[in-house]
């Protein structure tokens, strides 16, 4: 592989002393830019609002729980509030965290285009986004919402009063925020590649963008369709899927989850395609496997719209539908393990830096597996009769959500945060950020495992018929308040960063991605001063180089005569 | 180790696939575990010895390698697929219900569950049972979702409105066990829990007898009690011994194909009976006119549970009066036992012993 020797142009310049963000200083310049770096940052504010919001919830719902018998709040107080943690963590953080986001910010940059194939439209997004999770929150203000993230009709239908019609307009608003982002990145992705810039040579990120976006286009229609049947089902007394008046219930639970899964993928492909950038650069080399890893995007995009009724062992589907189910579920993890592999093997033979996204990326690595091992016990129709609406559950998709996409997210704001700012951060207090959020998530969530293998059904508020499950929700609230110490931490410094920090080198970690080489850090509006053309692959890193760079002249020539034994190494 | 863990990190195995169940729960654990420390190691030895300023070899990285990429897919693909194939042959098992299990009628309803023997019993929030015999439950939902689920039989099952759905386990050992719902129904979901009693044969045929310990013995078995909403709702004028030219006769109906107006073919099971007492004209019998009222909204689930079960006994034997179950008619004085739970006098406090089940659901 050319890779590695290959040498792409690097500009040297220092900070431009105009660019994206000084460009103009007005308000009415962010409100109305169509500058998708501008459109990024802003996203950037709204997902870090309503993560916040949704923190709060989860720390309330640990609160309670510390007791079997609760205490601090009624029964319809804490479904509206677990019903608010995944409403807003789901819809409102997860979903458009990466993509609309960083994806926003890098993806024109790494390809080589100016913006996004329709700015206006991406702007537009925004606002969709907005103003949809303002609906939202009105509606959690003025009564909220009590049936769950998930809205199993007929309870979220015939059997509640509260703001279920209200939540789900603005639901089904924000699901038109992601088609528009994700009609814009294949547009981009598809027409505005520059001369010489390959399927082949786009950096992973690109393609786990692309595989995303084709999830949010086929997948976020149906459950928009699904929850306006809700929404007329709810408030002008349609009958879908009312059963007394020849409806179907489980009908519900199909279209839900024909989404719903899919969007486990919109939410955690683009954190992989976070890691893929995150680990080359700091082992300083090519990807291990380039083209499985971009073609488990594309398998993973594809059979995850296969595997929903694995969300259904025991809702009266048919028991060998439930079978094929379970054989695609399994199918669907062996590309996600492939994955781990060559990103394990991308160190091989790398230089190794244990910078802030490094130690976020590793993280990512551990937690990840878990979260992935641990749908085998789901994936099998037999084993998760006994766990499937427990809190097995709960830990389950928790490693993958947090432990994978939340985790990959801050790995990624951390690695581009001095493009996106042009300034730098403590490495300590990053380090020690993602160190703390590791151990308490681990605090938090592995205990739920054991609660749901004893039985403790996920939404419940009580659990005095079983006073011994006790011990392991107050480990896991004592974990959830390191974590929450956690998310703080990245949320201080990093304001502090961006107001008092010191102003970042154009380069700072070595990266060889277009956005880092032949963008200005931080970047101008234009993105590129000249027009690029690519000859080179993504991650033209050498190894080699970068491990002699900086030794005395003997330990030199031990590198470059082929190295110690292990033994000596260690010593 | 003289290290005891004081909390529980296993729940108890009351029943005959909770041991299976256990096994494959614990080869997957197995498994989770290795790949887990397995990748860590790998990570970690890998990130430790090409750390920069390690003076390892970077001669010829390895960019790519199709032997390397075939081994972490087929191997992992491999136990994959044995897992799979053992977790899809215990959940077909747990699928199929057993023949001669006892049969027990579950209903759920914001937020409790009713329970109902053939022999006329009913409970609220509990179930008796007998051990070592398998038992199969009819279950159905009066308003939304739930999910029938008791941890120490790892059994658990969704109840739907609508649609009968069934769950059938083998219990193991006598005992008292957790009656959950798994489904978030509604504001009390977490209050929706009971208690499955398991009985040795002698305790539970003493249990029978003495009508459940109520202080009002139930006076008739299911089929009975269909008898008289068949009495009631004067289901006999048109549906008599053999078919007329207002309805089709209803003797020996259950597990018979029908056909119907539209030429389609049903078996008569009891999501059929149930849905031609509510909706008859969903499926109409070829042959005749859409005169039977609809009794949607009209009938409970019990009344509707009821008369199936006295509609199956119409039959060979034609509609004779059926006999009283036999230990039903001596009413056994209510003994106050130390077993109680506090259920058991709830509902008897509420109800005088009879659970108020019948009044029409509260929608809104």
């Amino acid at each position: 592989m050319s890779a590695a020797v290959q040498e792409p142009p690097q500009s040297d310049e220092q900070q431009p002393r105009k660019n994206y963000l000084n460009a103009d200083h007005t308000i009415k310049s962010w409100l109305l830019t169509v500058d998708h770096k501008r459109i990024g940052l802003m996203y950037l504010m709204g997902v870090t609002f309503f993560f916040f919001l949704g923190g709060i919830a989860a720390a309330m719902i640990r609160a309670e729980l510390t007791s079997p018998r609760g205490g601090l709040m009624s029964s319809e107080f804490y479904n509206k509030t677990f019903s608010a943690h995944g409403i807003l963590m789901i819809f409102f953080f997860l979903i458009p965290s990466i993509p609309a986001t960083l994806g926003n910010f890098l993806l024109p940059q790494m390809i080589g285009a100016r913006d996004l194939a329709f700015p206006r439209l991406n702007l537009a997004s925004w606002y969709v986004y907005m103003i949809s999770g303002i609906i939202v929150l009105i509606a959690m203000l003025t009564g909220g919402v009590s049936a769950g993230w998930t809205f199993y009709v007929p309870l979220s239908s015939s059997y509640t009063n509260d703001q279920v019609a209200l939540t789900l307009v603005g639901l089904f608003l924000s699901g038109f925020s992601s088609i528009m982002t994700a009609v814009n990145f294949i547009a981009t992705i598809h027409k505005m590649r520059a001369p010489g810039l390959t399927w082949f040579r786009l950096p992973l990120y690109v393609w786990s963008h692309y595989a995303t976006s084709i999830i949010i286009i086929l997948g976020t229609p149906v459950v928009a369709i699904t929850l306006f049947l809700v929404v007329m089902e709810n408030a002008f007394g349609f009958a879908i899927f009312d059963p007394a008046r020849g409806g179907d219930p489980v009908l519900f639970q199909h279209l839900f989850w024909f989404y719903s899964h899919p969007a486990v993928y919109i939410m955690v492909l683009p954190g992989m395609g976070v890691i893929s950038e995150i680990i080359t650069c700091f082992s300083r080399r090519a990807i291990f496997g380039y083209k499985f890893v971009a073609y488990s995007s594309m398998a993973i995009a594809l059979v995850g719209f296969l595997v929903w009724g694995h969300h259904m062992y025991i809702s009266s589907q048919s028991t060998y539908l439930g079978i094929a189910f379970s054989l695609l579920s399994f199918l669907v993890a062996i590309p996600s393990a492939v994955k781990v592999f060559n990103w394990s093997l991308t160190m091989y033979k790398g230089s190794v830096h244990f910078s802030t996204p490094m130690i976020y990326a590793l993280a990512f690595i551990g937690l990840f597996v878990i979260g992935g091992l641990t749908g085998l016990f789901l994936a099998s129709a037999g084993t998760d009769i006994h766990l499937t609406g427990t809190y097995f559950i709960v830990a389950h998709f928790h490693y993958v959500m947090v432990g994978g996409s939340i985790v990959a997210f801050l790995g990624g704001i951390h690695f581009w945060w001095p493009k996106m700012t042009g300034k730098l951060y403590s490495e300590y207090w990053g380090k020690f950020s993602a160190i703390v959020i590791f151990v308490g998530f681990n605090l938090t969530f592995f205990p739920q495992f054991i609660l749901g293998y004893l039985g403790m059904p996920r939404r419940y508020h009580y659990y005095d018929f079983a006073p011994e499950w006790q011990f392991y929700h107050i480990l896991s609230t004592a974990g959830s308040s390191i974590l929450g110490f956690g998310f703080l931490m990245p949320a201080i410094y990093l304001t502090h960063s961006f107001l008092k920090g010191k102003r970042s080198p154009h380069n700072p970690w070595g990266a060889r991605g277009l956005e880092w080489t032949h963008v200005a850090t931080p970047p101008i509006t234009e993105n590129f001063s000249e027009k690029v053309v690519v000859d080179f692959d993504a991650y033209a890193y050498d190894p080699e180089a970068d491990a002699i760079e900086g030794l005395p002249e003997e330990e030199q020539q031990i590198i470059l005569a082929g190295g110690t034994t292990k033994k000596e190494e260690l010593l | 180790m003289n290290f005891n863990w004081p909390y529980p990190v296993r729940p108890e195995a009351a029943s005959e696939n909770a041991v299976e169940y256990d096994w494959i729960f614990g080869v997957i654990s197995l498994l989770t575990v290795v790949f887990t420390v397995a990748v860590v190691i790998l990570v970690a030895w890998l990130a430790v010895r090409y750390r920069k300023g390690s003076l390892a070899s970077r001669k010829n990285p390895l960019y790519h390698s199709n032997l390397l990429e075939m081994i972490w897919t087929v191997g992992p693909l491999a136990i994959a697929l044995v897992i799979f194939v053992w977790g899809s042959v215990y959940y077909i098992r747990q699928r199929t219900m057993p023949k001669d299990a006892y049969d027990v009628f579950v209903i759920g309803k914001q937020w409790m569950w009713h329970t109902q023997h053939m022999n006329g019993i009913r409970e609220n929030n509990e179930l008796h049972i007998p051990v070592g015999r398998p038992v199969k439950l009819t279950m159905i939902s009066q308003d939304v979702i739930h999910a029938f689920y008791v941890p120490e039989f790892r059994a658990q099952f969704q109840v739907v409105p609508g649609r009968y759905t069934q769950m059938a386990f083998t219990p193991t050992k006598p005992g008292t066990y957790k009656m959950l719902c798994a489904m978030h129904c509604g504001t009390k979901h977490s209050e929706m829990v009971g208690y499955v009693h398991v009985l040795s044969e002698q305790d539970f045929a003493l249990w029978q007898e003495t009508g459940g310990n109520r202080e009002q013995v139930v006076a008739a078995t299911m089929a009975d009690k269909g008898r008289q909403v068949w009495a009631e709702k004067n289901c006999g004028s048109c549906h008599g011994a053999v078919n007329n030219q207002r309805a089709p006769s209803l003797n020996a109906l259950f597990g018979k194909s029908r056909t119907f107006s539209d030429g389609t073919k049903a078996i008569a099971d009891l999501d059929y009976i149930r849905s031609s007492i509510l909706n008859p004209y969903d499926n109409l019998v070829a042959g005749y006119e859409p005169l039977m009222p609809a009794y949607q909204g009209q009938l409970t689930e019990v009344e509707v549970l009821a008369l199936t079960e006295y509609i199956k006994t119409l039959g060979a034997t034609g509609d004779v009066p059926l006999a009283p179950a036999p230990g039903l008619t001596a009413p056994a004085p209510p003994q106050a036992t130390d077993g109680q739970n506090a259920t058991d006098i709830a509902n008897k406090q509420q109800s005088g012993g009879a659970p108020q089940f019948d009044e029409a659901s509260t929608r809104r």
